[in-house]
This record gives structure tokens, C-alpha cells and sequence, in this order.
């Protein structure tokens, strides 16, 4: 997840302290990926590093002096850079890549699963539907409880659609799974209509 | 817990005999409290539409039982049944099943009128409905003069006229895009949350999380069910079993 880009991104509406950065990220992604402050200024000491950043010019002085010289960020606004700019712009541009899957905890178990006799592969898949179906409900639950009047109420509740069509598209995967285990089923191996029998 | 208003007890349901035998449903229990919206999920084949056609008496079960607001459906005679189903029970298709020579009103207050209540009565009982469905402009229109989701907006008020307790809905948001779909299921879910018990036939997850609880359906038998019944506290559960 690009943190970096989405804390520089902020910066270009202006320069803030670290603290700041945590909230207005939370605030617009519904704490879905909690940030830890910690992770914040790392992030803003390597996008320092790379020129992307620096001291918001009007406070760098007193801070510095206020702060000592632990180099630690709690009392440093930054602002953005020109190269950090142009950064941003490029991340806005271009599609976040596809490249390599990500590991999929799911799909590896369920590609193991149905190669070692056995597992009961019908029951995984049910077991798995259910709990993805809970996480569903408690989306779903939060989006219609949520309201879309604030830009920022409007960026958490894409972020839940995003949640919930993820889940969703699980659900049909396995929804799939099972289907294609149905039909290759041979007696010896648990296919879910005997499941459904017990 | 106040009474179901919805209970399917055991019920099974056979088609065709001997060799020819299908067991469309094998013993399911269902039930549907005031203010509960259950989904039903399940493949094709696997008992679905069985259950929702029992469930709003158009069909009976073989064994088993099927109670709406205390009454059996299974005890009653065909016509005492017919009366139920319209005044107590609402039905929404996936496509619609408008009259498109009636109008919006005409088409909402119909099985008023089919049960007898007088024209006037009816005209309003279906102005009130439309206001509900946010409609109440368009109660002058024929279905043809509607985009799909108006008419299925027309479709729900008509469901839910005359305060009927028991809505079914039958893949309602089938035809309609994400959006406009999702208005009808927030139709759907605030006349539950006044009170109605329903039953959601869907094959899409997305809808049935509109649900308090999914159940799921394979070969005509419930294998699994999820919804509000777990709490927080049950998935810590799960987390701690890993």
C-alpha cells in the first residue's frame, strides 16, 4: 500500500505535522489501514531523504530549536517539494500496477487443499463463504449506517465499496470453486452434496 | 424475542414420484421475525424458489409447515390461503410483473382492490405506498413511461400496500444496475426495519449482506448460516480456534 504517495499527496494541500498527516489519512480511509505514528515518520524521514519533502520553511528554525537535535518529527511541519509535485502527479497518472499476484492466503489453501486426499474441500469452502459473508454484513452495516455528505465521508464509503466488492468477489470464487469441485466429484472424494447430507 | 412473523418448520417438498422423484427441499427450517430481513443463497437446483413459493403459499409442502402471523398455511383450504397471501403477504419479481395498462397507483392498489376494499380506499392506501417508495409524482404514469427502477419501485409499493407484514422478494434487484439496485434494497430493508419480516432470494452476495442473516442452501437442505446472530465476541472466537 502506498503510504508514501497518499501522505505526499496530503502535503500538497498544504504543510502539516505528522500527527496531522495520521488523521487526515484516517479520516479519508475510514481507519481501514491504521497508520502508526511511528510508520508516519519514517515515511516522512525517507520522502525527506529523497527530496521530496522538507521542513515547512516559516517553522523549521524554531523547531529545530524548541526540539532539540533528536531529529524527531512530532513538532515539524513539512511541506512538499517541486519534485514532489511532479511525484504525485506521476502516482495520480498512471494505473496502479497489476504485476505480480499478491500472495492470496485463500487461494493457496484451497490450491493445496484440493491436491492432498483427504481434505474436505466442501466444507473449507463453506466454512470460508460463511465467515467472508460475515465480513460482508459488518460492511454492509457500516455503509448504510455511514452518510456521503462530506468529501471525506465519500472517500470512506468508497473504501467501503472497495471492502465490499473484494468480499463479494471472494464469495463468487468460491461460490465457483465449489461448482467446478461438484462436477468433477468422484465417490470417493467429499463433494459438498454429500456434505449437505450429513 | 417477539414471534416470527415468517416460520417454514421442517418443511419438504417432493416433485414427481419413483425414479422421477426430486426432493426440491429436505427438511428446512426458516424463520423471519418483525424487523428481520433473511437472505436465501444457494445455487441453482438447490431449493430456492421452492422455499419462497412455499413460504408465500403458492405451493404446498409435502410435509412440514408453513405459519404466517400464527396461521397455517397447510391446514387451510385453498381459498383461506389465496385471501392470506393477499392481504398479509407482498411479492416482488425480479421482472417487475407491472400491468402496463394501469398506472403507477392502478398497478400498486390492485390487490387491494382484488380483496375487496373499495376504489377510493385503495387509490389511497397506494398513494401512501408510492410516497413510501418516493414515488408519489409518477403515480399517473404507465410502467412504460418508467426507467427500471421506478417500475420496480412500483413493484415494491405494491408489496408492501395495506400493511402487509410479510414481503418476498425474488432476485428483486435482478435486472437493475448496482446504483439503482441498491435503492430498492434500501427500500426493501427500511419496511423491514418498520416492523415487516422478509425473505430475499438472491444469488448476489453483495445484496444478501443487505440481510440480518443468509441462510444457505445446497440440495434442498440448509448447510450454513451467517449474519448478526455472530457477534464480535464470536469472531474473536475464530480468531482464537486458528
Amino acid at each position: 500500500m502506498s503510504v508514501r504517495h497518499a501522505l505526499l499527496a496530503l502535503l500538497e494541500q498544504g504543510p502539516m505535522y505528522g500527527y496531522q498527516l495520521r488523521t487526515e489519512f484516517e479520516g479519508r480511509t475510514g481507519s481501514t489501514w491504521p497508520l502508526n505514528i511511528g510508520q508516519v515518520y519514517t515515511t516522512l524521514a525517507r520522502l525527506e531523504r529523497d527530496g521530496m519533502i522538507e521542513a515547512a520553511s516559516d517553522e523549521a528554525v524554531a523547531a529545530d530549536e524548541s526540539n532539540g537535535s533528536n531529529g524527531d518529527g512530532g513538532k515539524r511541519r513539512y511541506a512538499i517539494t517541486t519534485d514532489g509535485r511532479v511525484e504525485v502527479a506521476t502516482w495520480f497518472d498512471e494505473p496502479v500496477g497489476r504485476g505480480e499476484p499478491p500472495r492470496d492466503e485463500l487461494a493457496i489453501k484451497l490450491a493445496i487443499a484440493v491436491t492432498i486426499p483427504g481434505v474436505d474441500v466442501g466444507s473449507l469452502v463453506q466454512r470460508q463463504r460463511t465467515a467472508t459473508m460475515n465480513a460482508l454484513h459488518e460492511y454492509t452495516r457500516l455503509k448504510r449506517s455511514g452518510s456521503t455528505d462530506e468529501p471525506a465521508d465519500l472517500a470512506w464509503s468508497l473504501v467501503l465499496d472497495s471492502l465490499i466488492f473484494n468480499a463479494e468477489a471472494e464469495i463468487r470464487w468460491l461460490d465457483h470453486c465449489e461448482a467446478r469441485l461438484a462436477r468433477r466429484a468422484t465417490p470417493s472424494r467429499s463433494t459438498v452434496a454429500e456434505e449437505a447430507t450429513r | 424475542m417477539t414471534a416470527p412473523i415468517l416460520t417454514l418448520a421442517e418443511v419438504t417438498r417432493v416433485h414427481g414420484a419413483g425414479a422421477a422423484e426430486v426432493r426440491a427441499l429436505r427438511g428446512v427450517t426458516v424463520t423471519a421475525a418483525p424487523g428481520e430481513l433473511v437472505a436465501v443463497m444457494g445455487p441453482s437446483g438447490s431449493g430456492k424458489s421452492t422455499l419462497l413459493n412455499l413460504a408465500g403459499g403458492l405451493d404446498t409442502p409435502t410435509s412440514g409447515d408453513v405459519v404466517i402471523d400464527g396461521t397455517s398455511l397447510v391446514r387451510l383450504s385453498q381459498s383461506r390461503r389465496a385471501a392470506l397471501r393477499r392481504t398479509s403477504v407482498g411479492y416482488v419479481f425480479q421482472s417487475f410483473n407491472l400491468i402496463p395498462a394501469l398506472t403507477a397507483a392502478e398497478n400498486v392498489s390492485l390487490p387491494l382492490e382484488l380483496d375487496g376494499v373499495r376504489r377510493g380506499e385503495a387509490r389511497d392506501a397506494a398513494l401512501l405506498a408510492l410516497e413510501e417508495v418516493g414515488l408519489s409524482a409518477a403515480a399517473d404514469r404507465y410502467p412504460d413511461d418508467m426507467s427500471g427502477g421506478q417500475q420496480q419501485r412500483v413493484a415494491i409499493a405494491r408489496a408492501i400496500v395495506g400493511q402487509r407484514r410479510l414481503i418476498l422478494a425474488d432476485e428483486p434487484t435482478g435486472a437493475l444496475d448496482t446504483a439503482t439496485g441498491e435503492e430498492v434494497l434500501k427500500l426493501l430493508r427500511s419496511r423491514v426495519d418498520a416492523g415487516a419480516a422478509g425473505l430475499l432470494v438472491t444469488h448476489d452476495p453483495r445484496h444478501a449482506a443487505w440481510a440480518d442473516r443468509v441462510v444457505f442452501l445446497r440440495d434442498g437442505l440448509v448447510v450454513d448460516e451467517s449474519g448478526r446472530t455472530r457477534g464480535p465476541e464470536d469472531l474473536l472466537d475464530v480468531e482464537g480456534a486458528r
